[in-house]
C-alpha cells in the first residue's frame, strides 16, 4: 500500500498573530512553524499502517523552500520520503491543483490529508483534491481501517459518528481521533539522523490558479474589560445574562 | 498557508469598482442556498443561510432559491426571503452522501444559473462544500462572516488562524461558493412568498461509491453545532466524577456540554466534547467556561461565541481576559448555586 500524506507547514499553535506591509502579509517574526496538528494525526495514522501493514509513507507539502524542515520532521517522525512542490501555497484550489498532479502521478492507495489547517482553516483541500482525481473521500474522518482494497471510515458528524465503507484509492480529512494524542511521535535522535538520509524530492509546479486572493488582513476589535460578579451574588450574573447580554 | 500575497487579477484590474455583476445580460441571475434538514424540518442555521442570502441578492439585484433533500414543505423560507425552493426527492439521496448531494447542488446552480451559491458551516456542509466548488468551479470561502464590502470585485470578510484574524478575501471566479460561519449573521426577516418545485436531478452511480452504514447519534441531547449555549468544563472539575452537575446545568439551560482538550486526552470526556483550536469550533451565544485556565488554543476556538461566562478559583486565569462576565470561586459551590438560582429564575420566568 502506498500512502501520500499532504502536510501543511504552519504557525505553532501559540503563535501571536500580526500583519506586516499595510495588513496584507502575515508577520513572521518570531513564529514558530509546526506540523499541522490535523496532519500530525494523520502522519501517525500512516506509519501506524507502514509498521503493521507494510505501507510505504511519502509526505508532501506545496511550499517554498522554508517549509522543508517540516518535511524533514515528518521524514524524523518515519515517513519514507518527501515531496516539496516547489511554489507558494496561493490558495487552496491552486494547492489542490498540485497535490492533484503529485497524486495522479504517484499511483496512491491513499491519501492522508487534514480536515483544515489551522493557519488557512479553508477546510476545502482534500475534497478539492478528491473532486480533481476522482477518488472516494471521507472528510471529518476519526477512524480508518484498511482490509485489502476496502477502507473503513469513521467521520465525525455534528452530535455523533457514522461509519461508512469505500473502495481504494481514498482521500481523507482526518483529525484527532485517528490516533489517540498519547500516540503521537515526537522525532528522537535516531529518527533525525536518519531523516538526513532519506529522500527530499523537490519538484516544479505544474500549471494553476488561484482562484482566491487575500486583500487584507484584519485582527479582531479589542475586547472590553470583564465584568467581575461576587460569587455570592449569583443573581446579578443571572440578570445581566437575562437584561444585558440578553442571552438566557 | 496560502497568505502570500497574490497579485491582483487580470480580470478585475482596470475594471475594479466599475463593472456591475448583474451587467452580464441573457440568462438571469440567482443566488441558491442550500438549506439542511432533518426529519422534514429545517435546521436553524439553514434560515440563516436563508436571510444571509437574500442579503447577497439584495446587493446583486436578483432573486434566492433555496434547494433542500427529503422535504416537499417550504416551511419558513418565505420569511428569510427564499422565493422559491427545490425539493429533491429520492429514496437514494435519503441518506446523507457528500459526492451525490454535492452533484445534485450543481446540477441545481446550473439549472438557476446561480451566481453565488450559499452554505453553512455544518459537518455536512463542509463536508460536501470542497466537491461542489470544483464542480462548479467556483472560487470557494469559508467561514465567512459578513456579507460582501463590494460586489465588484467581490471582496468577503472570513476569519482564518482559527478565529485569531480576518481576512478580506477577493473571489476571482465568476460563480462563487461561500460557507457561512455559524451565527456570524443571524436570522433576519425579509418574508416574501415561497413556492416549492421538484428538482429531478440525474444520478451518476460513482457518487454512491462512499457507503454509509450506520449513524451513531445521540437524539436526545443538544449538539455542540447546534446550540445556542454551551457549557464547557476543564481539568478544574478534577475527575469525571464530578461532570453531574455541569450536566445539571447545561439541562437547566437547554445547552450542549463540552469540554477542554485534555480533559478529553484523559478520557474524562467523550473526544466530541473538545473544543479548542485543535477540537470544535463553538459559535454559540452563550458560552460557559468552568474551572478552564483560557489557554490560547482553548480561546482560539471559542472566540467566536458572542457572550462568555468565566468561573475560576484563580484571579489570574488568563481567560478572564476574554470574558465577558466573570466569577472568581470555586466551581464546587458555585456551579450548584447557579443551578439552584437559574431553576428559581426559570420558574419566575416560565
Ligand atoms: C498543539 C496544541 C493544541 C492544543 N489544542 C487545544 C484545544 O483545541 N483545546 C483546548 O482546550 N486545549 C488545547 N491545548 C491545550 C492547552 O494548551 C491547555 O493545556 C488546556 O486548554 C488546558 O486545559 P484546562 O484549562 O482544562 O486545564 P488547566 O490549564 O489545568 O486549567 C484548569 C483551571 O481550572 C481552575 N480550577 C482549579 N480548581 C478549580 C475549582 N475548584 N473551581 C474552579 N476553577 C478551578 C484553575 O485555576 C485553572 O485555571 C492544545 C495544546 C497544544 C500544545
Ligand atoms: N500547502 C499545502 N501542502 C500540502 N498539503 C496541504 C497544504 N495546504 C493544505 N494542505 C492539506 O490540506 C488540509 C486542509 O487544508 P485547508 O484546506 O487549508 O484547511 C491540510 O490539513 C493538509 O493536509
Amino acid at each position: 500500500m502506498k500512502i501520500l500524506v499532504c502536510i501543511s507547514h504552519v504557525p505553532d499553535t501559540t503563535s501571536k498573530i500580526n500583519f506586516t506591509e499595510n495588513n496584507t502579509t502575515f508577520d513572521t517574526n518570531g513564529v514558530q512553524y509546526v506540523i499541522n496538528p490535523n496532519d500530525e494525526f494523520g502522519l501517525t495514522r500512516a506509519i501506524w499502517f507502514q509498521e503493521k501493514q507494510g505501507a510505504t509513507v511519502e509526505v508532501v507539502t506545496v511550499g517554498t523552500a522554508e517549509v522543508e524542515p517540516t518535511l524533514r520532521k515528518a521524514l524524523a517522525i518515519g515517513a519514507n520520503s518527501a515531496i516539496r512542490v516547489d511554489m507558494p501555497a496561493l490558495d487552496g484550489y491552486a494547492v489542490a491543483q498540485q497535490l492533484a498532479a503529485v497524486v495522479k502521478n504517484g499511483g496512491y492507495d491513499l491519501v492522508i490529508a487534514g480536515r483544515e489547517s489551522i493557519d488557512y482553516n479553508g477546510g476545502m483541500v482534500p475534497g478539492m483534491l478528491a473532486a480533481m482525481t476522482g477518488a472516494n473521500f471521507v472528510n471529518t474522518c476519526i477512524s480508518l481501517e484498511i482490509d485489502g482494497t476496502t477502507a473503513t471510515t469513521v467521520r465525525e458528524i455534528d452530535g455523533g459518528k457514522e461509519t461508512a465503507t469505500a473502495a481504494l484509492p481514498l482521500i481523507i480529512g482526518g483529525q484527532k481521533g485517528l490516533v489517540e494524542e498519547s500516540d503521537l511521535r515526537i522525532p528522537n535522535m535516531r529518527g533525525i539522523m536518519m531523516a538526513r538520509q532519506k529522500p527530499l524530492n523537490v519538484v516544479p509546479p505544474v500549471d494553476s490558479n488561484a482562484e482566491t486572493q487575500t486583500v487584507s488582513f484584519e485582527k479582531p476589535a479589542a475586547k472590553g474589560a470583564v465584568t467581575l460578579v461576587d460569587a455570592g451574588n449569583l443573581d446579578q450574573l443571572i440578570d445581566l445574562l437575562h437584561n444585558e447580554a440578553k442571552v438566557i | 498557508m496560502y497568505l502570500v500575497r497574490f497579485r491582483e487579477s487580470e480580470h478585475h484590474k482596470n475594471k475594479a469598482g466599475t463593472i456591475k455583476v448583474t451587467a452580464i445580460k441573457n440568462k438571469i441571475m440567482s443566488v441558491l442556498v442550500y438549506t439542511e434538514s432533518e426529519n422534514g424540518a429545517f435546521k436553524k442555521t439553514s434560515y440563516e443561510v436563508a436571510s444571509y442570502a437574500k442579503g447577497i441578492a439584495a446587493m446583486l439585484g436578483t432573486d434566492v432559491t433555496a434547494i433542500a433533500f427529503n422535504t416537499s414543505d417550504a416551511g419558513e423560507l418565505g420569511t428569510y426571503g427564499v422565493n422559491k425552493l427545490l425539493t429533491v426527492n429520492d429514496s437514494k439521496l435519503e441518506k446523507f452522501t457528500a459526492a451525490a448531494y454535492a452533484d445534485v447542488i450543481a446540477q441545481a446552480a446550473k439549472q438557476e444559473n446561480a451566481q453565488v451559491v450559499v452554505i453553512s458551516s455544518t459537518a455536512d456542509s463542509k463536508y460536501l462544500g470542497s466537491l461542489l466548488s470544483v464542480h462548479l468551479k467556483a472560487g470557494y470561502v469559508t467561514n465567512v462572516t459578513a456579507l460582501p464590502e463590494s460586489a465588484s470585485p467581490f471582496v468577503v470578510k472570513r476569519t482564518v488562524y482559527t478565529n485569531k484574524a480576518f481576512s478580506n478575501t477577493q473571489v476571482n471566479t465568476d460563480v462563487k461558493l461561500l460557507g457561512l460561519s455559524k451565527n456570524a449573521y443571524g436570522l433576519k426577516e425579509n418574508t416574501v412568498s415561497c413556492a416549492a418545485e421538484a428538482f429531478a436531478p440525474t444520478l451518476n452511480e460513482n457518487d454512491f461509491n462512499v457507503k454509509v452504514q450506520s449513524v451513531d447519534k445521540a437524539t436526545d441531547k443538544v449538539t455542540i453545532a447546534d446550540a445556542e449555549v454551551v457549557v464547557s468544563a476543564g481539568r478544574g472539575m478534577k475527575g469525571p466524577e464530578n461532570w453531574g452537575m455541569i450536566e445539571e446545568l447545561a439541562d437547566v439551560l437547554g445547552a450542549a456540554t463540552a469540554c477542554s482538550k485534555p480533559v478529553s486526552d484523559l478520557g474524562w470526556r467523550p473526544h466530541g466534547e473538545h473544543v479548542g483550536q485543535t477540537g470544535k469550533p463553538v459559535a454559540s451565544n452563550l458560552y460557559i467556561a468552568i474551572g478552564i485556565s483560557g489557554a490560547i488554543q482553548h480561546l482560539a476556538g471559542i472566540n467566536s461565541s458572542k457572550v462568555k461566562v468565566v468561573i475560576n478559583t484563580d484571579p489570574e486565569a488568563p481567560f478572564f481576559k476574554a470574558a465577558d462576565y466573570g466569577v472568581v470561586g470555586d466551581a464546587f459551590e458555585v456551579v450548584p448555586a447557579l443551578i439552584e438560582k437559574l431553576k428559581a429564575f426559570k420558574a419566575a420566568n416560565a
